[in-house]
């Protein structure tokens, strides 16, 4: 492994900082005025791309794994395993979300009552 | 390439691979509260629950901790073992600040009635949530035992790998945390 530096642990510091306040404000501002900025559809998108560019600078500055020697099995690992977690993820949310939209409330209370006797 | 350092690289490579696990892990719960976070059963929402400063709060504090930690670990390289204790033991103050925080929200949500009985949502919410704390506390345990090591014996190869592959882990905790942060709290407040 390559010397790791403390520049580089606080240049990750201060892009995690901004990136975590940028994320905080924009979503306080969205509740706290009547006249929101940035609608929902672009303020969701945006939150979660904040998140993963603070996933990449730490992946770089804290976990170092750009500095890895070759054969980069780490990377690797690293890509596949996002891989996995796409399909689990995005897979869920996508079906779920599908049967929701299939079942209008009244069946869903139908289906609950006649499941769990709620 | 010395043979010490090969070996280290290989046990990092076996560490990495655990967190890669655990990070399926925490998919899992994600992909679950993601799927549940509507169905409240007539009980609160994420909305009415969560004080976005509060989590903020708990935010910069783990992030705070993360860099300490890794400035640790610097000195750790260069042997100082003065720095080292300092370092790691500001992570670790940060550390026990961060598991207060979520013990005291949790047990305020709970006192409030809504524990993870309340609604699927909040199951969803206290699982995802307490198992980042259970593995943080894990963390906390580890550094004390390193700490004693540290007291005992210095900063050994033996002990230095083991900060190494510590300092690993708790990167990997506020990574996870990034994400709680993001799509439990702050989507939490907006949607």
């Amino acid at each position: 492994m390559k010397k790791i530096t403390i520049k580089s642990y606080v240049i990750g510091f201060t892009f995690s900082l901004i990136l975590t306040l940028s994320a905080y404000f924009l979503v306080s501002m969205h509740i706290n005025s009547d006249f929101g900025i940035l609608s929902q559809q672009i303020l969701i998108p945006l939150i979660i791309g904040i998140a993963i560019l603070q996933l990449i600078v730490q992946l770089i500055f804290f976990l170092h794994l750009t500095h890895e020697s070759k054969p980069r099995w780490n990377f690797v690992f690293f890509i596949s395993t996002i891989g996995v977690i796409l399909i689990v993820v995005v897979g869920s949310v996508w079906i779920m979300n599908h049967l929701n939209y299939n079942m209008n409330p009244q069946q869903v209370d139908q289906y609950v009552q006649s499941q769990d006797g709620f | 390439m010395d043979k010490h350092e090969f070996n280290n690289e290989k046990t990092q490579f076996g560490f990495w691979v655990y967190l890669m696990t655990d990070l399926l892990m925490f998919a899992a719960l994600f992909a679950t509260f993601a799927v549940l976070r509507k169905n409240t059963f007539g009980g609160p929402s994420g909305r009415d629950l969560f004080n976005l400063q509060f989590a903020l709060t708990e935010t910069l504090i783990l992030l705070t901790s993360s860099f300490t930690c890794g400035l640790g670990i610097i000195f750790a390289q260069k042997k100082k073992v003065k720095q080292t204790v300092i370092f790691f033991g500001i992570t670790f103050l940060l550390g026990i600040s961060f598991l207060g925080m979520e013990i005291y929200e949790f047990s305020h949500l709970i006192t409030d009635g809504n524990s993870p009985q309340r609604s699927a949502f909040l199951s969803s919410f206290f699982t995802l949530v307490g198992t980042h704390g259970l593995h943080i506390t894990s963390g906390l345990l580890w550094m004390i035992i390193l700490f004693i090591q540290i007291f005992r014996k210095g900063l050994t190869d033996s002990n230095l790998r083991k900060l190494t592959l510590l300092s690993i882990f708790w990167h990997f905790l506020d990574i996870v945390w990034i994400f709680i942060f993001t799509i439990v709290y702050l989507m939490g407040a907006v949607l």
